[in-house]
């Protein structure tokens, strides 16, 4: 009778979608799902308001307002140059969350085309496509990526993204290569080479979509890790000028001893908002990573 | 075994020669060459020009590579624009610093990690197991940055326990033992705040190992034969999940490379890390080239020993 309610169960409902499966885990790991709300509520909060908000106005000195604690006028008071800090909040998390998602989406695909390719040829071209990986994982990762900072001429968020993801594709384009590996000795690869597809159309249309789980999962962990990046190096005074704040170059004016001691208005928001974010992205990675494996499934 | 060895250095050798070509690259379109500061500027344009032929510094990049190249490998790694003293000497004087900041960040990382590892593998799923975890999980997503600015916002100013920023109290005589205490006094939180993060991935990993281990038929023969509990996890399942910890010890060498340049910044820790954002912040060229050519190569050494030991460790790779 069991069995039977669940076979019948089983062929009523139709193979759910990668999506849906994605969806219902989430549902089901209430800290997820209070993350997801958290993270679409303070995106659309910080691209909404920085609309109204003016950016050049935000970051303008001001000499007469120079540390000020949070008060009336300044909900969270200013910094040494007398900004506004919530404002810079507001600005500061939109451009991390900018650059995050530029550097996540564009090493995705370049990690993606390279690891398919790699994994899907195997062989010689593996072997060659591995060591150039190999060495661009041995490479000092910040240093070389703080000299390109102070090198290029015309620095704006499109170069800095650039920059990141050069040096950023690699771990992903493992991964994916390692499945990939896996996913060409299956029958169904076989079967499509036999038939006469070409390799373009087997890599990108019938592998690729066999392994969306496991790029959606790689891509929102990577997300967390490039958020931290970004605002690591704007902290170290190597992402965003000043006068385009992220939430690094508001801990950055903690390295001022005395702001660091006593002037908490200016640096502990923008921590606890970073730590947020991250754990935030994390559990949602986290529980579409049990969601792409039906052993650890909740839901 | 060997040739696993020597496939692997085969490898090594085209990472460094390409590493050297890509940082002579970056340093040849960094604005400055030798003669920067050096000159007066009233000189006559002919005799800088005279100079500048002399030097080698209008030779084509291949021969001013080789040139390079061979400098480095007697040891001469050009002079600093800002001291106007050997490159070498000065990050002599630095390395010393962040060897010891390394060295002690180590030796607290695998103090934290395989108790806590430990711990967590043999009673997992209870609540201990479930602090242990939360805290990895937390620590995972803790920029290092930012728990080091809390640590010292925490230890070094709220509490003043420790110093805020240097290395050695000025005044120090070096050698004495009043001198070394002070430089440990320095060290502890920069390395405490750096291992407490870094900590976090291999208590994560001998947790899964132990885990793992726990169930295999070994280790149900211990058991079967009489073995006590302890002796089951001190001997058989330990053993077995400490080696490849022990092989990445290697790519710890990456993540202390990345953390020194921000825990020395957030403490003012005077080391090469520090001396790297300094040299960048002046443009002194020559020291940068420098730095990143070192921790490139530490970097490529330490993958190089982790391969090796993993390969000792587990046969299946050398036979690959």
């Amino acid at each position: 009778m069991e069995i039977k309610n669940v076979q019948m169960e089983a062929t009523k409902a139709e193979n759910p979608t990668v999506i849906r499966i994605l969806w219902r885990e989430i549902f089901k790991d209430k800290l997820a799902l209070i993350s997801l709300i958290f993270l679409v509520l303070v995106t659309t909060l910080v691209y909404g308001i920085s609309f109204v908000l003016d950016q050049s106005e935000i970051v303008k000195v001001d000499l007469f307002a120079i540390h000020e604690a949070p008060g009336e006028e300044f909900i969270l008071g200013t910094d040494y140059g007398g900004r506004d800090v919530f404002g810079q909040l507001i600005i500061g998390t939109r451009n991390s969350l900018t650059i995050g998602f530029l550097v996540t989406l564009m090493s995705g695909i370049i990690g993606i085309v390279f690891g398919l390719v790699a994994g899907y040829f195997g062989g010689h071209v593996d072997n060659v496509m591995m060591r150039i990986l190999d060495f661009f994982n041995v490479l000092p990762f910040l240093m070389i990526v703080i000299v390109f900072v102070s090198l290029v001429p015309k620095y704006n968020t499109i170069t800095f993204s650039l920059i990141m993801t050069v040096f950023l594709w690699m771990g992903i384009a493992r991964l994916i290569r390692s499945k990939a590996l896996q996913e060409k000795e299956l029958d169904y690869v076989q079967a499509s080479r036999t038939l006469g597809s070409s390799h373009f159309k087997i890599i990108f249309k019938e592998v690729m979509p066999n392994i969306t789980s496991l790029i959606v999962v790689t891509m929102t962990l990577n997300l967390a890790a490039n958020i931290g990046i970004e605002s690591g190096l704007s902290f170290l005074g190597f992402g965003f000028p000043e006068s385009t704040p992220s939430l690094g170059t508001l801990l950055s004016y903690a390295t001022n001893p005395q702001t660091l001691e006593s002037r908490w208005w200016v640096w502990v928001p923008a921590a606890v908002l970073i730590l947020l974010l991250m754990l935030a992205v994390r559990n949602v990675g986290e529980a579409l990573r049990r969601a792409a494996d039906a052993r650890q499934r909740r839901g | 075994m060997w040739k696993f060895i020597v496939r692997r250095l085969l490898i090594t050798f085209p990472q460094i020669v390409l590493l050297s070509i890509l940082i002579f690259l970056m340093a040849q379109s960094m604005p400055g060459d030798a003669l920067t500061g050096l000159l007066d500027p009233n000189i006559d344009q002919s005799t800088i020009q005279e100079q500048r032929e002399r030097m080698g510094l209008n030779d084509p990049w291949h021969i001013k590579y080789a040139d390079w190249v061979g400098g480095l490998v007697q040891g001469d790694l050009g002079q600093s624009f800002r001291f106007k003293m050997d490159v070498s000497e000065l990050i002599s004087q630095r390395m010393e610093n962040t060897i010891l900041l390394s060295i002690v960040t180590l030796i607290f990382t695998y103090l934290m990690a395989i108790p806590l590892g430990i711990t967590s593998g043999r009673y997992n799923d209870t609540l201990l197991d479930q602090a242990i975890t939360g805290y990895t999980y937390v620590g995972f997503a803790t920029p290092l940055f930012i728990f080091g600015l809390i640590m010292l916002f925490i230890f070094g100013y709220q509490l003043g326990w420790f110093p805020t920023s240097g290395s050695v109290a000025p005044g120090m005589v070096p050698g004495t033992l009043d001198y070394w205490i002070s430089k440990l006094k320095h060290v502890m939180l920069p390395a405490l705040s750096m291992a407490l993060i870094q900590t976090v991935s291999t208590v994560q990993y001998l947790r899964s190992e132990i885990v793992d281990t726990k169930q295999k038929d070994f280790i149900i023969t211990a058991r079967a034969k009489g073995a006590s509990e302890s002796r089951v996890y001190n001997r058989h399942i330990f053993r077995n999940s400490l080696l490849p910890i022990a092989a990445f010890f290697g790519w710890e060498i990456t993540t202390l490379i990345s953390g020194t340049v921000f825990i020395e910044q957030i403490f003012g820790y005077p080391g090469m890390g520090l001396l790297f954002l300094e040299s960048i912040n002046m443009r002194d060229y020559s020291v940068v080239t420098a730095l990143v050519l070192l921790f490139g190569i530490a970097q490529i050494l330490g993958a190089l020993l982790s391969d090796i030991i993993l390969s000792l460790v587990d046969p299946r790779i050398r036979i690959k």
